[in-house]
């Protein structure tokens, strides 16, 4: 059988940064996986971006524990995918898997499990898009900034 | 292993692929995977799509294994609806997964779902199951996570999915099976 889940690239902050874009992804594979391991500075929330899309067009709807309550939440008509919760913090991490991002046929959907101190959530989002994804962005809300340390890592998977 | 908290950090060779089905035009009843092998330690099933259920309703999957058609099966369910979470339970002849997007046009939701079969080649043990799924319909929409378990010591070899509401999946979905050694 082919092996598959490679390692596409991995950005390690050396200091803050508001945004980590991967770009020219190759489509190859049949799923992405979007790995983050690390923090942000202030309280701002994790946007993601297919792309550089900063139109309308992507919606989400989450579940979430704090410790003491389960909700759940949605954005819709949204300029990203808001992929955190609350104050993401300094130690959050978080797994995006984005489904058959190279078809040019159907609109994108993404799963996302996010962990923090404050939170655990499950979310899924979708780009209203029929384009084939070739960048993706995780981007701190406005004009905050991921910490340094943080990792980012872009993982292809490949059906048979 | 690559589980759906636990990412895969590289041991190169661990996840392989060992079947897909992408459903042709007009659309499929059945998706099956048969004659699994044996040689993984776990088996997680990645698919993502939608059913001819219509454009009022999400929908799901119902997940049979080995042909079992007793009621072997049950689940735990914990739901956001993206106003409220809730939480259900199942015991049935098949095992409720939380799947896809409504609508029959590729300018609709498609819907995602990641299903973990953990130790499925172990004949001393029941089946234990975990899935995420979930579809957004930019206003609507659920996610939900799973935990289910499949009363049987036998091993795993095959595994059917039908739409749980509608009748047949909708072309372009697609179901694939990977192997995770140990």
């Amino acid at each position: 059988m082919p092996a598959t889940y490679e390692p596409i690239a991995t950005t390690t902050l050396g200091s803050t940064q508001n945004q980590v874009d991967f770009n020219t992804i190759s489509s190859a594979y049949t799923d992405l996986v979007l790995v983050f391991n690390g923090g942000v500075t202030s309280t701002a929330d994790i946007w993601l971006r297919m792309n550089s899309d900063t139109g309308s067009n992507y919606s989400r709807t989450r579940l979430t524990g704090d410790g003491s309550t389960a909700a759940s939440t949605r954005n819709s008509a949204a300029s990203s995918i808001f992929v955190s919760v609350g104050t993401v913090g300094t130690n959050a991490n978080m797994i995006i898997h984005v489904f058959n991002y190279a078809n040019a046929t159907t609109y994108k959907t993404t799963l996302t499990r996010f962990n923090s101190s404050a939170y655990t959530a499950a979310s899924t989002g979708i780009w209203r898009s029929t384009s084939a994804i070739t960048s993706l962005t995780l981007k701190a809300e406005a004009a905050d900034t991921f910490t340094s340390g943080s990792t980012f890592t872009l993982y292809g998977i490949k059906a048979a | 292993m690559q589980i759906l908290s636990s990412p895969f950090y590289g041991v190169s060779g661990s996840f392989e692929s060992i079947a897909t089905t992408t459903v042709a035009a007009g659309g499929t009843g059945t998706i099956t995977f048969s004659a699994i092998p044996s040689t993984y330690t776990h088996l997680q099933i990645r698919a993502f799509g939608q059913t001819n259920r219509g454009s009022v309703s999400y929908d799901g999957a119902q997940m049979r294994i080995n042909g079992d058609t007793a009621s072997n099966y049950s689940a735990h369910n914990l739901t956001g609806t993206g106003s409220a979470a809730s939480s259900s339970s199942s015991l049935t002849t098949y095992m409720q997964l939380p799947w896809v997007g409504f609508g029959t046009t590729t300018g609709s939701n498609w819907g995602g779902s990641i299903i973990d079969i953990l130790d499925y080649a172990n004949t001393s043990k029941f089946k234990t199951i975990r899935a995420l799924g979930g579809a957004d319909g930019n206003g609507s929409g659920y996610v939900t996570l799973t935990s289910g378990n499949w009363r049987s010591t036998s091993a795993i070899t095959s595994i059917t999915f039908v739409p749980d509401g509608g009748t047949t999946w909708s072309q372009y979905t697609q179901f694939a099976l990977y192997g995770i050694k140990g």
